[in-house]
C-alpha cells in the first residue's frame, strides 16, 4: 500500500475542519508521512484471517428500557453557550450551501432522441414512536420548547455516552418481518462523520456495514398490477437536530439559525429499496404501501408533513434493454405522496433533455421545491462527504437472540395487501374503498373494531366512506368518534330509531361539536317518534286541521297521501318513523 | 503530618481522631497554594475544597461520616466535576463548565472523597509528556529540569510532591503508568469495562480507561473499590466484581507463574532499566515465584496498531468541539457556519492534537480505511490472542513501564515518533483490555524507575495484591 499511498493534506484538513497556514500544512503533510511510515509494519502482521473488531473484549452490550425522562438541569448546558437565542444555540447561516447551477444552452443541438428507462432507488427514514430517544432517556415528543427535551447525552456534551434504547430495536425488527427481511443476529453501530450545526457529535450514530436488517421486499399494486419491491437493508439511526432560520424565511438568505436538539437522537429507521423501481407512480405506490405496512404495525405514526416519514429518491435513465446503470441524482425534500411522484417526474424528464442536448448527467444531490414544483442543486460531487464510517466504539455489537426474533414474529399480524384483499373478496367493498383501508391503517383498524360489534361491512363502508369521510379534510387526520360510539349509531338506524336523513345530520352535528354520535342523538332529540299513540295523535290533528283535503283524497285523489306524510313529517321535525306514519295513516283514511 | 500520607492512613487517622479533615485538607491546600509554582501540577482548584472538608469534619463529629470521608484527591482535568471548569487542557474548552459528574465522581462523592482540584495534563490526553498543555508544561517533583511523563502528568505530580495522597488520571496508552513511573509513584489502569467512561472526556473510546495515581496499590484498590462496577450510561462498562477489591489483602508470590517479555527488555530498551527489572524479578524467586522470560511476538506491531485506532476513534471524538453548544467560538465577524468550525477549531486545538486528527482522517478515509484502520483491528485481535495464550500459562507478565528514562523538558518535542515508540510497553494492555499497575523498583540516575504487572482481564484485584506485596516485601527496601 505504501507505494500507492498518497496524502492529500487539503482533503484532510477539509475533514478535521481547521484552518492551517502554508508552512503548518508541510509540517503536518511531513510528520503524517513519517508517522505513516512507521504504522506500515502492521503490512506484515500475519492477521489476515481475523474479524476485525474494535475491541478485544467479548461482551453483549445491554439495552435501556424505554422510559422517558427529563433531564432536570438544562440551564446547565445552556450556560455554557457562547451565543443563545431564547433557549436555542445560535449560529450564523450556511453559506453556499447551494451549489451553482450550469446553465443548459437550449440551442444546443439535440441528439436523437433515444428510448429510455428509469431506475429508481428510494431511501425511506422513519421516526420510531417510542417515548425516549434511541441513545438517551430524553423523551422524543414535539412541540416543546427549544431544547427542553435534552441532556448531556443528546447535545453531545464532552464525556458522554450513548446506551440504546431496547423498544426501538423490536420496532427495527418488526420492520424487518413486517417486510420480509432477514434480520441479523448481529449488527453494528457506526459513526458517520460530518460537520452541520445541527449534529451535536459532528458524527450520527447509524449502521453501516452490519444493518440490523438485510433484504427483503414490498408487494404493491400499480393499476392493479402486483410487483414486489426488492429491499436492500433496514438500518437504525439517530436523527439530528433542527435549525429553525431566524430572520428571512425558507433555507436561503436568511440571516442566522436557532438550532434546537430537542430532535436529535430520536430513532429512525432507514428502509433502502434496490434500484427496481420503474416509474414515479410505482415510486409513490411503494412508499404508501410501505407507510401503511409501519403505521399498521403501530412503529411510526406515518406523517410526512411533520417528517415522521421522509423519502430521498436515487434516480437514474438508461437506454432500454441496457444493464449499466446510468449516473444518478439523489433527490430530497419530497414532503408528500404527490411531491414524491412529481418530483421523481420532473427529474426523469431533466435527466432526459440533458440526454438529448448531449449534455452529461452528473452525479449530485437536489432539492425538490414545492412552490416552483422543481428540483436544484443542493451539492454536487465534489462536494460529496466522506463519511469516515467506523464502528462505534461507544457500543458495543448488538446481538439478539432467536427467541426475541420469534416473539416478534408473533406480533405481526394480516399486511394491509392482505387486508385491501380480504375486504374486497370477504366483505364486497369496492376496490377503491378498500384501498383506502389499506392505505390508511387507522381507518382499516376503526373499520375492525366497529365490525366486532355490528355485523355489516357493507353498511359500516357506507356510511364510513360517505359520511364519516367527508368531515376528514386532511388525509390522515385522526377523528373523535369511536367505534363504540360508530356501532351504536348504525344499529340505531337499522332498528329505525333514527333515519337515515336524520343519521347524516347527526354525524354532522357530532363532527361540528365534537361531540360523540350518541350525545348528539340524545341531547339534541333526534330519535325517531315511534310511539305510535304520539304519531296518531299527530295525525288526528293535521286531519282535523284539513278537512277539506281529506274530502278530495276520499273523492280520488289518492296524490294527497304525500301530502299528510310531508305535513306530518314537518310537524314532527322529521323525526316521526316513516313506517308508522304510512300505516296508522293508510288505516285513518284507507 | 509526614511528608506522603497514604489513602488508608487518613482514614484511619481520621477515625482514631489524630487528626482532623480540616486539618489535613487546609494542610494540603495550602502546599499546593505555596510549592505548585514550582511543578504546575493543577489547572484549577475547587474553590469549595475547604468548605467541603469542613462538611466533612462535621460529619466525624456527628459520626455520620461516610467510608471514605474527607479524603482530598486530584482529579485529572478530562474528568467532569459538577459546576468546576473541565478544559482538557486545551483552549478550545477553557470556559467550559461540567454540566454533571462523571460516574466515578458521583460515586466517590457519595463515600465522601472531596476533590481538591483538577489536574494539568496533555491536551485531550495526546502526548506522553504533558509539555501539550494550553496551561503551561507540568515539571516533575523528582527533578524540575525533566518531564512528569503523560498524559496525567499533573495527576502524577501532585501525588508525588505530596499534594494529595491521590489523584484519578486516564490511560488511554500508558497515560497513568508512564508518569507514575517517571514520579516514583503507584499508576494502577483497570481492565477495559471495570470503571464507567461516563464523563471522561473521549480520547480513544475503545482504549481509554480512568485510573488512579497513589503511593501504594492498596490505596488503589480502595479507590476502585467505591468506583467499579456497571454503569447504566456506559454500555461498555462490566458488572464483573473482580477478587480482592472488597476485601483487600495483600497477596504473596508462593507458587505464583510470573513471565517478564522478552520483546520489552530487549535492543530498544535502556539497558540500566531492564538490569533494575531484571534483578527485582530474580528476588521473586525467594518467595516461591517461578520467573521466566516469555515472547510475544505481535508485541511489535503494538505501537502502530495503537497510533491508527486511538487517532481514529480521536478524530472523530473531538469533531464536537465545534463552537457551537459550548467552548470556545472564534471572535470573527462576518462569518457562516463553516467558518465558526473552522476557525474556531483552528484557535482551539493545539498542534498534536490537530496532527492526531490528520492522521485519524486519514486511516478512516475512503481508500485507505482496510488498509490501515481495518488491519489494525485485526492485528489488535492477534495481539489480545497472543496475551490470552500467555496467560493460559502466567499469572502475570512483566514488562518495564517505559523503555527509557524521564524525558527532559523539550527534549522530545523535536522527535515525535521516539515518544510514540516509548509507548512500546504500556499499549498492549490498552489494546487488549488488560489491568496493568506500575511500581516503582528504584532510580538510575537519580530518575525513578517504574515495573509494569499485567494480569488476565478482571484480575485487577490479585495484580494489585501482589503489587502491595512486591512493594512491602521487595522494592520499597531497595529505595
Ligand atoms: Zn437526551
Amino acid at each position: 500500500m505504501s507505494d500507492k499511498r498518497h496524502i492529500d493534506i487539503d482533503k484532510l484538513i477539509n475533514l478535521g475542519s481547521f484552518e492551517v497556514s502554508n508552512e503548518e500544512k508541510k509540517q503536518f503533510e511531513a510528520g503524517i508521512e513519517d508517522f505513516l511510515k512507521y504504522a506500515e509494519v502492521i503490512n506484515s502482521a500475519p492477521c489476515n484471517d481475523l474479524q476485525p473488531a474494535s475491541h478485544a473484549i467479548q461482551k453483549d452490550a445491554f439495552l435501556r428500557d424505554d422510559n422517558a425522562k427529563i433531564w432536570e438541569h438544562m440551564e446547565g448546558l445552556l450556560k455554557n453557550a457562547p451565543i443563545l437565542e431564547g433557549t436555542s444555540f445560535l449560529v450564523p447561516p450556511q453559506k453556499g450551501r447551494t451549489g451553482k447551477e450550469k446553465e443548459v444552452q437550449e440551442n444546443l443541438s439535440i441528439k436523437e432522441v433515444e428510448d429510455y428507462e428509469t431506475v429508481i432507488g428510494l431511501e425511506v427514514h422513519a421516526h420510531l414512536k417510542t417515548h425516549s430517544k434511541l441513545f438517551c432517556s430524553c423523551p422524543t415528543e414535539f412541540g416543546n420548547a427549544p431544547n427542553a427535551n435534552t441532556c448531556p447525552v443528546c447535545t453531545g456534551q464532552p464525556g458522554v455516552l450513548p446506551v440504546l434504547n431496547k423498544e426501538s430495536v423490536n420496532m427495527a425488527i418488526l420492520a424487518g418481518i413486517a417486510v420480509n427481511c432477514k434480520i441479523n443476529k448481529k449488527s453494528v453501530f457506526a459513526r458517520k462523520n460530518y460537520f452541520y450545526p445541527d449534529l451535536p457529535k459532528a458524527y450520527q450514530i447509524s449502521q453501516f456495514e452490519e444493518p440490523i436488517c438485510s433484504g427483503g421486499w414490498v408487494e404493491i399494486e400499480v393499476d392493479g398490477v402486483s410487483k414486489k419491491i426488492k429491499l436492500n437493508r433496514i438500518h437504525m439511526e439517530e436523527d439530528a437536530g433542527k435549525m429553525v432560520h431566524v430572520g428571512a424565511p425558507g433555507i436561503w438568505g436568511s440571516k442566522a439559525s436557532a438550532v434546537d436538539y430537542n430532535r436529535s437522537s430520536v430513532p429512525l429507521i432507514e428502509i433502502v429499496t434496490e434500484p427496481d423501481i420503474s416509474t414515479a407512480k410505482e415510486a409513490k405506490e411503494y412508499v404508501i404501501m410501505l407507510r401503511a405496512i409501519l403505521v399498521s404495525l403501530g412503529i411510526c405514526d406515518g406523517n410526512l408533513e411533520e417528517g415522521s416519514l421522509r423519502c430521498d429518491a436515487n434516480i437514474s435513465i438508461r437506454p432500454r434493454g441496457t444493464k449499466t446503470l446510468g449516473v444518478k441524482t439523489e433527490i430530497k425534500n419530497m414532503n408528500s405522496f404527490k411531491a414524491i411522484e412529481r418530483a421523481i417526474d420532473f427529474e426523469v424528464e431533466r435527466q432526459k433533455k440533458l440526454k438529448k442536448l448531449g449534455l452529461p448527467i452528473e452525479q449530485e444531490t437536489r432539492l425538490w421545491d414545492e412552490s416552483s414544483q422543481k428540483t436544484f442543486l443542493m451539492r454536487s460531487k465534489e462536494e460529496s462527504h466522506d463519511y469516515r464510517y467506523f464502528p462505534d466504539p461507544d457500543l458495543l455489537p448488538l446481538t439478539l437472540t432467536d427467541e426475541l426474533i420469534d416473539s416478534l414474529r408473533k406480533k405481526v399480524g394480516e399486511s394491509p395487501l392482505d387486508k385491501k384483499r380480504k375486504y374486497q373478496k370477504d366483505y364486497n367493498l369496492t376496490e377503491e374503498e378498500s384501498k383506502l383501508m389499506m392505505v390508511n391503517p387507522e381507518y382499516a383498524n376503526y373499520f375492525e373494531e366497529t365490525l366486532k360489534l355490528y355485523n355489516n361491512p357493507k353498511n359500516i363502508a357506507n356510511w364510513f366512506f360517505n359520511e364519516i369521510l367527508s368531515y376528514i379534510t386532511q388525509e390522515f387526520d385522526k377523528f373523535h368518534i369511536t367505534a363504540d360510539d360508530f356501532a351504536s349509531f348504525l344499529k340505531k338506524i337499522d332498528s329505525n330509531e333514527i333515519s337515515g336523513k336524520i343519521g347524516k345530520s347527526v354525524i354532522r352535528k357530532a363532527f361540528d361539536n365534537k361531540k360523540s354520535l350518541m350525545e348528539i342523538i340524545e341531547t339534541e332529540g333526534v330519535k325517531q317518534i315511534t310511539d305510535t299513540k304520539e304519531i296518531e295523535n299527530l295525525i288526528d290533528s293535521i286531519l282535523n286541521a284539513n278537512q277539506d283535503k281529506v274530502a278530495e283524497y276520499k273523492s280520488g285523489k289518492v296524490k294527497l297521501f304525500g301530502f299528510f306524510v310531508g305535513e306530518i313529517m314537518k310537524q314532527s321535525k322529521g323525526k316521526a318513523n316513516p313506517q308508522v306514519v304510512n300505516d296508522i295513516l293508510k288505516g285513518k283514511i284507507g | 503530618m509526614t511528608e506522603k500520607l497514604t489513602v488508608k492512613k487518613i482514614i484511619e487517622g481520621y477515625n482514631k481522631k489524630e487528626f482532623s479533615v480540616s486539618e489535613i485538607s487546609g494542610k494540603y491546600y495550602k502546599k499546593i497554594e505555596e510549592e505548585d509554582k514550582k511543578y504546575n501540577s493543577f489547572i484549577t482548584l475547587n474553590s469549595s475544597f475547604l468548605k467541603e472538608s469542613e462538611d466533612s469534619q462535621a460529619k466525624y463529629q456527628a459520626n455520620t461520616n461516610n467510608l471514605l470521608e474527607g479524603v482530598p484527591i486530584g482529579v485529572k482535568d478530562n474528568i467532569l466535576v459538577k459546576d468546576i471548569l473541565c478544559t482538557c487542557a486545551s483552549k478550545i474548552l477553557s470556559n467550559f463548565v461540567s454540566p454533571y459528574n462523571a460516574t466515578v465522581i458521583d460515586r466517590l462523592k457519595s463515600v465522601g472523597v472531596n476533590f481538591i482540584g483538577k489536574t494539568n495534563m496533555d491536551e485531550f490526553a495526546m502526548g506522553s509528556t504533558t509539555e501539550n498543555s494550553f496551561y503551561g508544561a507540568t515539571k516533575n517533583p523528582v527533578n524540575v529540569d525533566y518531564v512528569p511523563g503523560g498524559s496525567s502528568g499533573g495527576s502524577a505530580s501532585c501525588v508525588a510532591a505530596g499534594f494529595v495522597p491521590a489523584a484519578l488520571g486516564s490511560d488511554t496508552g500508558g497515560s497513568v503508568r508512564q508518569p507514575a513511573s517517571f514520579c516514583g509513584i503507584v499508576g494502577y489502569k483497570p481492565s477495559y469495562g471495570l470503571l464507567s467512561r461516563y464523563g471522561l472526556v473521549a480520547y480513544g473510546s475503545s482504549l481509554d480507561q480512568i485510573g488512579t495515581l497513589t503511593n501504594t496499590c492498596e490505596d488503589a484498590a480502595i479507590l476502585v473499590k467505591y468506583m467499579k462496577g456497571v454503569d447504566r450510561n456506559d454500555s461498555t462498562s462490566s458488572n464483573i466484581n473482580p477478587l480482592n477489591i472488597d476485601d483487600f489483602k495483600q497477596i504473596d508470590l508462593k507458587n505464583k507463574k510470573i513471565g517478564i517479555i522478552r520483546e520489552t527488555i530487549g535492543e530498544n530498551t535502556d539497558k540500566r532499566i531492564s538490569q533494575l527489572i531484571l534483578e527485582t524479578t530474580k528476588k521473586f524467586q525467594k518467595y516461591g515465584a517461578t520467573v521466566e522470560e516469555v515472547t510475544i511476538p505481535a508485541l511489535e506491531y503494538s505501537v502502530s496498531i495503537y497510533y491508527i485506532i486511538a487517532p481514529a476513534e480521536a478524530s472523530s471524538n473531538l469533531a464536537r468541539y465545534d463552537g457551537i453548544r459550548y467552548g470556545l467560538r472564534t471572535t470573527k465577524k462576518d462569518v457562516d457556519a463553516k467558518t465558526i468550525f473552522t476557525e474556531t477549531r483552528k484557535d482551539g486545538f493545539g498542534e498534536e492534537v490537530k496532527k492526531r486528527i490528520l492522521i485519524g482522517n486519514f486511516v478512516l478515509s475512503s481508500g485507505y480505511y482496510d488498509a490501515y484502520y481495518k488491519k489494525a483491528q485485526k492485528a489488535r485481535i492477534l495481539l489480545s490472542e497472543q496475551f490470552r495464550e500467555s496467560f493460559a500459562k502466567y499469572d502475570f507478565l512483566i514488562t518495564p513501564t517505559s523503555p527509557v528514562l524521564p524525558f527532559k523538558i523539550g527534549e522530545g518535542v523535536n522527535n515525535p515518533l521516539a515518544l510514540y515508540v516509548a509507548d512500546l510497553c504500556t499499549i498492549p494492555a490498552n489494546l487488549s483490555g488488560l489491568p496493568a499497575v506500575s511500581i516503582p523498583v528504584g532510580k538510575v540516575d537519580g530518575l525513578p524507575v517504574g515495573m509494569q504487572i499485567m494480569a488476565k482481564r478482571f484480575d485487577d484485584g490479585l495484580l494489585l495484591g501482589v503489587g502491595e506485596f512486591i512493594q512491602k516485601n521487595i522494592t520499597d527496601g531497595d529505595k
